[in-house]
């Protein structure tokens, strides 16, 4: 990324063909991986292994942030909707922000910054202590061993942990408006039921986490292994995972907003 | 880390995240109304629908007792079509009256079932003959506006 | 390329851009023997042991191993062909995700369909060959330095290779370690019938080990011979590296100016 803008056209040139150079290796790298999955296929082994480390890991920040977040919406949705009379709608303000955004963009920020950082972190350093080369040496390929379970694990971990970060949401917004202020506690559910459709809402909330999984998997697996093989380029790795990832996020779901719900 | 530990949390791991699917598609979506029950079909017309939208509920003494399934222009009549699918629990006299109502001011509009007298039931297919069509807020305005006007034109 | 040699390195040069690393080596090194490439930081060692393992081809030459040409070879062709060498890094390289077992049988693991407690025993024997089959369930950060390279030894040999690389296999072990690993270079270059490449600029300890000895320096190979001929060397430059003189043909003094302008001297 860019860390320090050149002024001469040339430093302008220099820098779009390295960002278009760096795009070209990316696309072949997932394209690698992807075609290199029969080993992750064949033993389901490997990719439980990763699920674990960033799916299982990430649950508690998944959770515990997904109740906060939903307490929160209960609070301000509660202040808002209350000047209108409309307090009773408060369980579709929440609900239906959890579902289409907050949901799948929070899950998937958070899981950049703890599964996608560990993930570059991970092979950064398996590639600057010779761990892929002597993979490579022993005849195995580290794209289909290394990579390529991490790739699925993080593409399926992803949707389950936006859909948890919902439904904890859905919980905490519970708990503020029902529980603690009082909103009747049949119209904050029969309004969310009624007002939230699940095509149109929950599969897409469900879709954009898919995106977002695979995006920051990518994005993440390649900082690593395309990481400088020392202690610096390791870290600058896992610093541009979160950035690239967290852009990528936000880029990715105005488009896809735009295409759900822009033609409404 | 045990292998049949770590088995177990992946296992919890993924039951945990279909779970909050599931809960999500029916406790905070509509999955669960009217989508396993049996139904049967009515239509309707009526002159005007307004914001009527297909799936908006449709109630009788404020129950919810079907949903609106399609919308559709008659091309004889000039008029809309309406489908609805009511539950097989909840049978309706043949002259039900069906009226298109608004809940408050500016919440969603539904279809409101009023029961008649008569003996026999409706069937599957069978039409509801008395219809109230939508009030259209710029209709009624206009008619006040006339209203006021053609008093004005009386002082005069 | 006579059956004598396992490998056969004719004319071969290797560069990365404009910048030469390798100019016309030759090299014949006979099945069974022990050969060490000797030669400073940056004289192309490493590349050439990367050219014997098909890690990359070589620009212009051949390189001849087991009778196949490594040129010719596709990637499907180079992996089938490691599967019958060792390699041991310069730090060991162990997976640090797996235990010191795990290690050790992965290739056994990725490699063949043996029965769980098949794969146990090798590995246990493996371990045992090292010393180090009391260590088995650790973790690689819980070994030391010389322990960690003697876990990669039993990796290296997983499959009974045919070839053994050895990338710097004694820098930074204390002396007990340094002999420890010596001795196993030796031993299981007997024990397995291998032929072994010893990649190091630890004069000392190679030339106890090895049969013969190639001196590269600048990408050229400049001297070979057995140790005894390597020591006795008058190659000005091969005697300031095995005798550790600071200055010499390799410039103690970084190339700059002269001393007296950079001190404004005779002004």
């Amino acid at each position: 990324m860019a860390t320090h803008q050149g002024f001469s056209i040339r430093a302008v040139g220099a820098r779009t063909i390295d960002s278009v150079l760096r795009l070209g290796y990316a696309t072949r790298f997932i394209a690698r991986t992807i075609m290199s999955s029969g080993t992750s296929l064949k033993r389901p082994r490997l990719v439980i292994r990763e699920l674990y480390f960033t799916g299982v890991l990430s649950l508690i920040i998944i959770l515990v942030s997904g109740l906060f977040v939903g307490m929160v919406l209960g609070y301000q949705g509660y202040y808002t909707l209350q000047t209108y009379g409309s307090e009773s709608a408060l369980g579709v303000l929440v609900a239906l922000s959890l579902v289409r955004e907050l949901g799948p963009v929070m899950a998937a920020l958070l899981f950049a910054s703890r599964a996608g950082s560990a993930m570059t972190a991970e092979i950064g350093l398996m590639k600057a202590t010779e761990q892929l080369s002597a993979m490579e040496m022993m005849a195995v390929d580290p794209i289909a061993r290394v990579v390529a379970p991490r790739f699925w694990a993080g593409f399926i971990s992803m949707p389950l942990l936006a859909a948890m970060f919902s439904a904890m949401g859905v919980f905490g917004g519970y708990l503020v408006g029902v529980v603690q202020i009082g909103v009747d506690e049949g119209s904050f559910w029969s309004q969310m039921q009624s007002a939230v459709d699940f095509q149109k809402d929950i599969m897409n909330g469900v879709i954009k986490s898919v995106v977002f999984g695979f995006a920051v998997t990518w994005i993440s697996l390649f900082e690593g292994y395309d990481a400088p093989p020392t202690a610096e380029g390791v870290s600058g790795a896992t610093t541009r995972t979160v950035v690239t990832s967290s852009l990528a996020i936000l880029a990715l779901d105005f488009l896809l907003t735009a295409f759900m719900f822009g033609g409404v | 880390m045990q292998r049949s530990t770590l088995d177990l949390w992946v296992g919890l791991f993924v039951m945990g995240g279909i779970g909050a699917l599931l809960v999500l598609a029916m406790k905070v979506g509509n999955m669960s109304g009217g989508g396993g029950g049996e139904t049967y079909a009515l239509t309707a017309n009526f002159d005007n629908i307004g914001g009527l939208k297909p799936r908006a509920p449709v109630k009788s003494a404020g129950v919810v007792v079907g949903r609106v399934t399609g919308i559709s222009f008659d091309n004889d009549k000039f008029n809309a079509r309406v489908t609805l699918n009511i539950e097989k629990t909840y049978t309706f006299p043949k002259d039900t009256s069906a009226s298109i109502l608004t809940s408050g001011l500016l919440g969603e509009q539904y279809i409101g079932l009023e029961g008649g007298g008569d003996t026999v039931n409706l069937g599957t297919g069978d039409k509801i003959k008395q219809t109230q069509s939508a009030v259209v807020l710029e209709k009624l305005i206009g008619q006040f506006l006339y209203s006021k006007a053609a008093e004005g034109g009386d002082k005069k | 390329m006579s059956d004598k040699n396992l490998i056969e390195i004719k004319d071969v040069s290797y560069a990365y851009g404009a910048r030469p690393i390798l100019t016309g080596i030759n090299m014949s090194i006979p099945r069974g023997s022990t050969v060490a490439i000797m030669g400073i930081s940056g004289s192309g060692k490493t590349t050439l042991l990367r050219l014997m393992a098909g890690v990359m081809k070589a620009k212009q030459g051949e390189v001849w191993v087991d009778g196949q040409r490594m040129n010719d070879l596709d990637q499907a062709g180079i992996y089938k062909m490691r599967r019958r060498l060792g390699m041991m890094f310069q730090f060991g390289a162990l997976f640090t995700d797996l235990s010191v077992f795990d290690n050790v049988a992965f290739q056994m693991r990725e490699h063949t369909d043996l029965p769980e407690a098949m794969i146990r025993d090798l590995v246990l024997m493996k371990l045992h060959a090292v010393g180090l089959r009391g260590a088995h369930q650790l973790m690689p950060s819980e070994l030391s330095g010389g322990m960690s390279r003697r876990v990669a030894l039993a990796r290296a040999i997983a499959l009974d290779p045919m070839l053994m690389l050895y990338d710097e296999p004694f820098t930074g072990l204390d002396p007990i370690a340094m002999g420890i690993i010596s001795n196993l270079i030796k031993e299981l270059n007997a024990a397995l019938g291998a032929t072994s490449i010893v990649v190091t600029h630890d004069v000392h300890e190679a030339m106890e080990v090895v049969d013969y000895v190639y001196y590269l320096s600048d990408g050229k190979m400049v001297a070979h011979g057995t140790p005894d001929a390597i020591r006795n060397s008058t190659d000005p430059l091969v005697r300031q590296f095995v005798y550790g003189e600071f200055d010499g043909p390799v410039a103690y003094q970084y190339p700059g100016r002269k001393l007296a302008e950079d001190m404004r001297l005779g002004h």
